[in-house]
C-alpha cells in the first residue's frame, strides 16, 4: 500500500484558552494520496480552516493535537521542530488563503516574492530561479508575465494576484496543495477562470489538493471526493457524484436542499432552511452533533451513545449516521412551474430616471483636474409594489452606488429619482420630507456591521419606531414584540447586544428594523452573500414571505445569480454603471441573452443547460474605461469589431419588456456562441 | 441619549475590571491606583499632623523618625501628611483635567471626522497649531497669563490635551461614518448630532478606555512638572511637584526630602500604565 500524502489519523486538535482546552475538532481521520483532489465543505465555524492550519503545522502558539497524528509525508507534523515544519512548507506542503492581497507582501515585487521560494527550497541561482518564476507565471494564464514579474501586489486585480499566490504555491512542485476557500473574494466570472485553472493545473503538477470551502458546487468542481464536515466531525466522505447523486447523511441533504439552483423557486419550488444553529465546539454532545437540528432524529439511538462513521460495502461511501440505512433516497428538489415572474402592474412604487452618478477622484498635486469615475451612466429602472427587481453584477459595475443613489445616501450628479410619484431631483435623505424617508429602507450586506454593537437588539428596533411612527413609549414596546416575531425571532432577544447574536440572527435583526417604519420599498444590498447557505436559504424565504404579506417593492442586488433566480420577479444585469439586459426573470434565464449576461451563468453551472462554459479575459476592474461603444467590449467572446468599440448599443426589445443592450441580432444571440481559442485564455 | 452612552461606558469598565483578574500586571497597576484613590479619600482621617504645621524641633534632625514616620522637609512639615494631601489635590485636579479635555476633545474629532469638509479643516488646524507647540511652553504660556490655580491648572491641561483627543477621535469616526448602522440610522432621518453622540461615540470606547488611563499617567506627571517648576498650586499647598522643588537643593545632605515625592508621583504613573497595558491586551483577547 502506499504511503498517504497527508493523513489525519484520528487527530484530536485543541485550542488552550483562559477557560481551558477547547476541542476544535474532536477526532478526525482522512488520507489523502499523491495525484488526489479531496475537497472538505462546512459551515463557518465547523473546524474546517483549524484542518487546513493543522495540517500545515500552523496552528499558532495556543494550538495543539493532544491525541492522534496529522502526517505529512509519514512524518508526524506535532513531533516536528520548527525548522523542519519551515523546510517542509513550500517544498513538500503549500497553501493558498483566501484573501490574495494578505498573502502577498505589499512592498516587494511579485517577482522577488516568487523566486524566493526555489531559491530558498531548491537552492536554485538567481537566474535560474527567476526563469522558474517567469515560466510559473506563463501557467498561471497570466498576461504578460515579464511586466507582472516587476509589479508590486496592490497593482493587480484580485483575479491576478491570487493567480500568483497559486503560482507561489506551486513553484516549488509540493506534493500537496492546501486551497482555504481560495475563490471565496472574487468576481463569478473570474471565479469560474481560477476553479479551472486549478483543475488543470492538478493534472499537470500531479499535487494533491485539499480543497476547503463552505459552497459544495466550487469543491465539486475541482474534486473527485468530497468530505462533509459538521461542527469538527466528519459526517460524510463519497466521491462528488455519488455525494450530489446518492447523499446519505440528513446533514448533506439539507445542505443539498437550502442550496438555490435551477430547481428551486420562492413561490413554485421553496428551499428548505435547516432550523437552528451549530453549537460552539466545546458544548458538542455525546451523540450525534446534528441531532438537535435534524429531521430524522431518533431520541434513543441517535443523542445517547458516540455515533461512529460507517463506510458501505465498496468502501467509496462513509457515513456516520445510525439511521443512515433506514431513511428514504434521496429525491433532488424539483421545479415543475413554467413561468416565475408575477409581472406586477400599475404605477411604480420607485423610479430611477436616467440616473448618473460620477465620482471625482481628487489628484493629490493639482486640485483642479482630477480623474473622474463614472459609477452609474444612465440607468433607468423603476419598481412596483409587490414587485421584486434584482440588479445581478460584478464587483464594480454600480450596483450599489444605484441602491445609494435611491436611497439617498449619496446624491446623484445626474437624473432624477421618483418614489411615490414624488420627484425628488438630486436630493440626499437629509433633504427628503419625512414621509418619502418612512417609505424606504434598506438592508446591509455585511451582518457584523449592520447593527451597533453598543445598543441593544430592542434599542435598535424602538429608535426606528419612534422616529419613523412616532410611537409612545408603551406602543413602541408592544410593536417590538411583534417585530421579533415577524423576523422569527423569540421576545428575549430584544435585551440582547450584537455581539450575542449569529450572522444570521443580525441579519433578522436588521430585516425588523428595516420594517419598522412600515416602507413601501426595501432595498436589499447583498444581504445574505456573507452567510452560511443553511442560513442563507432561511433569510431569503422570510424576505419572500415578507413581502408577500406586506406587499412592498424590493430591490435586491445581489451577484448571485442562483439567488436572483430564486427570488427575483425581473432582472437588471448591470456591467460598470450601464444595464445591460433588463427582462422578466424566466426572459432573462432564457435565451437570447447578451453576450455578458450568458458569461455570468455559465459561471454559476446549470441554471441555464444550454449555456456552455464561457471564460472571460482579465475582469471588469482591470480593463480601462472605453469613452464610446459597449462597456463590455474589451472582454466580449462576441465582439463585432469597430462598431462594438465605437458605438454604444441601443436597446433591442426582445419581446415585453425584455430588452438588451447589444450590436448583436436577437436572431444570433439566441444561438451559442462559437467559442474559438481567442475566447479561452483566462 | 447622553444616559444611554454613560450606561455603556460604566458597564465597559465595570467589565473590564472584571477581567482584570486574568491579568496580574493589570491588578498590580488597579492595586497602585486604589491605594492613593484610598489615601486621597480619607486624608483627613489618617494624617498625623497637619500639613502645613512646622515643628521646628524636628529640624535638628528631619530623617524617618517614630513621630515623623517619613521625616520631615526643610520647613519642618510632617513629610507623610504633605503626601497624603498632596495626593488629595493630585486625585481631583489629574482627573478633572482629563474630562474636561475627553470632552472638548470628543466633540471636536465627532465633528471633523463625522462633518468633514471646512469643519473638519478648521478643527484640524487649530488642533494642528495647538499640537505644534511644546507642551511645556503651553503651560507656561496659559498659566503666566492667567494666573496659577488649581482651576487654571486643569484647564491649561486640558487645553494641550483635547486636540490629541481629537485626532484619535476623528480617526476612529472616519472609520466608524461609514458602518451600515450609521447608514441606517440616517435612512431613518436621524440628525447628524445624534449620530455623532449616540451611534459613534459609543463605539470608540474601547481605545478611549486604554488612552485615558495613559493619559491620567501623563497628566500627572506634566501637573508634577508645573509644580517642581513653582507655577501650578499656590506655594503653600501642599503638591508632590512643590515638594520636590522645595527640598531638591537639600537632595544630597537630606534624600528623602526629594525622593520621597518623586517615588510617589512615579508610583502612580506606573499604576495607571499597567492599568491601561492591562486594558489594551484583555481587549485583543475578547
Amino acid at each position: 500500500m502506499i504511503e498517504p500524502i497527508l493523513a489525519f489519523d484520528a487527530a484530536r486538535i485543541a485550542y488552550r484558552t483562559r477557560a481551558g482546552d477547547r476541542v476544535v475538532v474532536p477526532e478526525f481521520s482522512l488520507d489523502l494520496r499523491a495525484g488526489e483532489a479531496v475537497g472538505l465543505v462546512g459551515e463557518s465555524g465547523c473546524g474546517k480552516s483549524t484542518l487546513a492550519y493543522a495540517a500545515m503545522g500552523y496552528l499558532g502558539s495556543n494550538g495543539h493535537v493532544p491525541s492522534g497524528a496529522i502526517r505529512l509525508d509519514g512524518a508526524d507534523i506535532a513531533a516536528m521542530t520548527e525548522a523542519e515544519r519551515a523546510r517542509l512548507r513550500g517544498a513538500r506542503a503549500a497553501m493558498v488563503y483566501q484573501d490574495p492581497m494578505s498573502s502577498l507582501n505589499p512592498v516587494m515585487r511579485i517577482g522577488r516574492q516568487l523566486m524566493e521560494v526555489p531559491i530558498r527550497h531548491q537552492g536554485l541561482a538567481r537566474d535560474a530561479a527567476f526563469e522558474r518564476a517567469l515560466a510559473m507565471l506563463h501557467e498561471v494564464e497570466l498576461p504578460d508575465p515579464g511586466a507582472i514579474m516587476r509589479r508590486y501586489p496592490h497593482e493587480l486585480s484580485g483575479g491576478q494576484q491570487q493567480r500568483v499566490v497559486i503560482a507561489m504555491a506551486l513553484i516549488g512542485e509540493p506534493a500537496l496543495l492546501i486551497l482555504d476557500e481560495p475563490t471565496t473574494g472574487l468576481d463569478v466570472t473570474v471565479e469560474a477562470a481560477v476553479l479551472d485553472l486549478i483543475a488543470e493545473l492538478r493534472v499537470r503538477h500531479d499535487s494533491a489538493i485539499l480543497f476547503i470551502s463552505h459552497d459544495l458546487n466550487t469543491v465539486a468542481r475541482v474534486c473527485e471526493r468530497i468530505g462533509v464536515i459538521y461542527a469538527g466531525e466528519l459526517v460524510e466522505v463519497a466521491a462528488a457524484d455519488e455525494l450530489f447523486a446518492r447523499p446519505r447523511h440528513p446533514y448533506t441533504r439539507a445542505l443539498l436542499g437550502c442550496l438555490p439552483s435551477r430547481a428551486s423557486h420562492r413561490r413554485s419550488a421553496p428551499l428548505a432552511a435547516i432550523p437552528g444553529r451549530m453549537m460552539r465546539p466545546e458544548d458538542r454532545p455525546v451523540g450525534c452533533a446534528f441531532a438537535a437540528r435534524c429531521a430524522f432524529a431518533d431520541a434513543q439511538r441517535c443523542t445517547t451513545t458516540p455515533i461512529s462513521i460507517n463506510r458501505d460495502a465498496s468502501g467509496g461511501h462513509a457515513v456516520r449516521c445510525v439511521r443512515a440505512g433506514e431513511l428514504d433516497p434521496w429525491q433532488p428538489p424539483v421545479d415543475t412551474a413554467e413561468t416565475h415572474s408575477v409581472m406586477q402592474t400599475g404605477e411604480p412604487v420607485i423610479e430611477a430616471r436616467a440616473l448618473e452618478k460620477t465620482y471625482r477622484a481628487a489628484r493629490l498635486l493639482d486640485a483642479g483636474a482630477g480623474h473622474e469615475v463614472r459609477a452609474l451612466d444612465g440607468v433607468d429602472l423603476s419598481i412596483s409594489r409587490g414587485e421584486t427587481l434584482a440588479v445581478v453584477g460584478e464587483s464594480g459595475c454600480g450596483k450599489s452606488t444605484f441602491a445609494k443613489l435611491l436611497s439617498g445616501l449619496e446624491a446623484p450628479t445626474g437624473g432624477e429619482v421618483r418614489i411615490k410619484g414624488r420627484a425628488l431631483g438630486a436630493a440626499a435623505v437629509e433633504r427628503r420630507p419625512r414621509e418619502i424617508v418612512r417609505a424606504l429602507q434598506m438592508i446591509f450586506q455585511n451582518p457584523d456591521a449592520t447593527l451597533n454593537p453598543s445598543h441593544s437588539v430592542g434599542f435598535s428596533l424602538s429608535r426606528p419606531l419612534k422616529r419613523l411612527r412616532g410611537l409612545a413609549p408603551a406602543r413602541r414596546r408592544d410593536e417590538r414584540v411583534r417585530l421579533l416575531d415577524q423576523v422569527r425571532l423569540p421576545e428575549p432577544y430584544a435585551a440582547r447586544r450584537p455581539g450575542q447574536l449569529s450572522g444570521g440572527e443580525k441579519q433578522r435583526v436588521a430585516i425588523a428594523r428595516a420594517l419598522a417604519g412600515k416602507p413601501d420599498v426595501l432595498i436589499a444590498d447583498e444581504p445574505v452573500s456573507a452567510l452560511d447557505v443553511s442560513v442563507q436559504a432561511a433569510i431569503l424565504n422570510l424576505l419572500a414571505e415578507l413581502q408577500d404579506e406586506q406587499g412592498m417593492a424590493m430591490l435586491f442586488i445581489s451577484h448571485d445569480l442562483a439567488v436572483v433566480r430564486y427570488l427575483a420577479d425581473s432582472v437588471a444585469v448591470m456591467y460598470r454603471g450601464r444595464v445591460m439586459e433588463y427582462g422578466p426573470l424566466d426572459a432573462v434565464y432564457a435565451r437570447p441573452h447578451h453576450p455578458y449576461t450568458e458569461a455570468l451563468l455559465s459561471a454559476a453551472p446549470g441554471l441555464d443547460p444550454s449555456v456552455a462554459r464561457i471564460r472571460l479575459r482579465g475582469s471588469a476592474s482591470d480593463a480601462t474605461p472605453a469613452q464610446a461603444g459597449c462597456p463590455f467590449a474589451p472582454r466580449c467572446p462576441r465582439k463585432q469589431g469597430a462598431l462594438c468599440e465605437n458605438e454604444t448599443p441601443s436597446l433591442q426589445e426582445a419581446g415585453g419588456t425584455h430588452v438588451i443592450a447589444c450590436h448583436i441580432s436577437l436572431d444570433e444571440l439566441a444561438d451559442p456562441p462559437a467559442l474559438d481559442e481567442g475566447s479561452r485564455d483566462g | 441619549m447622553s444616559a444611554a452612552s454613560a450606561l455603556v461606558l460604566f458597564h465597559a469598565v465595570a467589565r473590564s475590571l472584571l477581567l482584570l483578574r486574568y491579568s496580574p500586571v493589570g491588578l498590580l497597576g488597579a492595586g497602585l491606583v486604589a491605594f492613593w484613590v484610598i489615601i486621597a479619600l480619607f486624608a483627613p482621617l489618617i494624617t498625623p499632623y497637619d500639613p502645613l504645621a512646622n515643628d521646628y524641633a524636628a529640624l535638628a534632625d528631619p530623617g524617618p523618625s517614630a513621630a515623623h514616620w517619613l521625616g520631615t522637609d526643610n520647613l519642618g512639615r510632617d513629610l507623610l501628611s504633605r503626601l497624603v494631601w498632596g495626593a488629595r489635590s493630585l486625585l481631583a485636579i489629574v482627573p478633572l483635567a482629563v474630562a474636561i479635555a475627553y470632552l472638548v476633545g470628543c466633540l471636536m474629532g465627532l465633528a471633523a471626522g463625522y462633518l468633514g469638509g471646512w469643519v473638519d479643516a478648521l478643527l484640524m488646524r487649530v488642533s494642528d497649531i495647538i499640537l505644534a507647540f511644546p507642551v511645556i511652553i503651553l503651560y507656561m504660556i496659559v498659566l503666566a497669563h492667567f494666573g496659577p490655580s488649581a482651576i487654571n491648572v486643569v484647564l491649561a491641561v486640558a487645553f494641550t490635551a483635547a486636540p490629541q483627543i481629537a485626532r484619535i477621535v476623528r480617526g476612529l469616526t472616519l472609520d466608524l461614518r461609514n458602518r451600515d448602522y450609521v447608514a441606517a440610522a440616517r435612512l431613518r432621518g436621524e440628525r447628524p448630532l445624534y449620530i455623532m453622540v449616540a451611534e459613534i461615540l459609543p463605539n470608540t470606547r474601547g481605545p478611549l478606555i486604554v488612552d485615558s488611563c495613559l493619559r491620567l499617567g501623563y497628566s500627572t506627571i506634566a501637573i508634577g512638572v508645573l509644580g517642581f517648576l513653582g507655577l501650578g498650586l499656590p506655594p503653600s499647598d501642599p503638591n508632590w511637584g512643590g515638594m520636590v522643588k522645595d527640598s531638591y537643593a537639600l537632595i544630597s545632605v537630606y534624600p528623602h526630602m526629594a525622593l520621597i515625592p518623586c517615588a510617589a508621583i512615579t508610583s502612580l504613573v506606573v499604576g495607571f500604565n499597567l492599568l491601561a497595558d492591562a486594558i489594551r491586551e484583555l481587549g485583543q483577547n475578547d
